[in-house]
């Protein structure tokens, strides 16, 4: 990405903690927990903030506009900090972004692997922190059919 | 949210939860998960994208896993006294892979009046391959 873009995609945004989103993806994630379908305003799934995605007012990806990048994009870690209990369906969130620290490290076949984390902060309506997230993506420099990522 | 517990878990430092065993993975899996994330990494449902990557087939997205990981979890402790959740990916996981959900609890402490447990996780394919390693924080 280019500054530009990278500046674009870390400008704030609102999210709605919607209840039919919180179903799919405790469908999706196997939740048997009744309590998803019967209440009204269920506690988010732990992973659900990566949806926030979908409220960004530009998607921009690590992978380009086409998609091409993800071709030697990985996923390496994932971390979810809850300043309280998560939120429920009907809360409305502020959600900002800003790089965390990046590194290399050459990977078992030998080739460049390029760590970037990315930070998201979750405040509610009143302005208090919620919640934090943060991603680490892998850039290899072939194709990383084996080894760390997902 | 009431957890639908369903087990009796001693809250003491090397108490194990009862492991998870999946049904194998399907792309149907990985489909389902990246509607509902937003993620469409091609690579987890196109095989000829997957294959121009150099990869065999297409392979599970690792957040599904993770989210199966905190639905586990959280179907014990309780969705809203989770505080902290971390999962680093090791091995890939591939449609057809039977994962085994397990975790321990590593500490139980106090800190501010309120009491916590910590947990490690893991979740391994049949091969005995890690595919990723997790740890989680509740309130109790």
């Amino acid at each position: 990405m280019t500054e530009a873009e990278e500046e674009k995609a870390r400008a704030p945004f609102k999210m709605h903690v919607e209840l039919g989103k919180i179903r799919e993806f405790a469908r999706a994630t196997k939740s048997k927990n009744p309590e998803y379908l019967e209440d009204e305003s269920p506690t988010a799934p732990t992973t659900f903030l990566c949806t926030a995605g979908f409220w960004m007012p530009e998607v921009v990806t690590p992978a380009g506009e086409d998609g091409s990048g993800y071709e030697r994009i990985l996923h390496g870690g994932t971390e979810y900090t809850f300043y309280g209990p998560p939120p429920k369906a009907g809360a409305v969130l502020y959600v900002s972004s800003k790089p965390g620290p990046a590194w290399e490290k050459t990977g078992r076949r030998g080739g460049a692997m390029k760590f970037r984390d990315s930070i998201m902060e979750y405040h509610d309506e009143a302005g208090t922190l919620v919640a934090e997230t943060r991603n680490t993506v892998i850039e290899t420099e072939q194709a990383p059919t084996t080894g760390a990522g997902a | 949210m009431t957890p639908p517990r369903t087990e009796e878990l001693e809250l003491v430092e090397g108490a194990e939860l009862t492991p998870f065993v999946d049904k194998p993975l399907t792309v149907t899996d990985f489909v389902r998960y990246q509607g509902a994330s937003g993620d469409m990494n091609p690579a987890h449902h196109d095989t000829e994208f997957a294959q121009r990557a150099g990869f065999p087939t297409p392979f599970a997205v690792g957040m599904l896993q993770a989210g199966v990981l905190a639905t586990y979890l959280t179907d014990h402790f309780g969705a809203s006294a989770i505080r902290h959740f971390k999962v680093q990916w090791r091995e890939q996981a591939w449609p057809g892979d039977v994962l085994t959900y397990a975790a321990k609890i590593v500490a139980v402490r106090e800190e501010e009046g309120q009491r916590f447990v910590d947990l490690e996780a893991t979740v391994t394919r049949q091969t005995g391959g890690v595919h990723l390693l997790g740890w989680a924080t509740f309130v109790i």
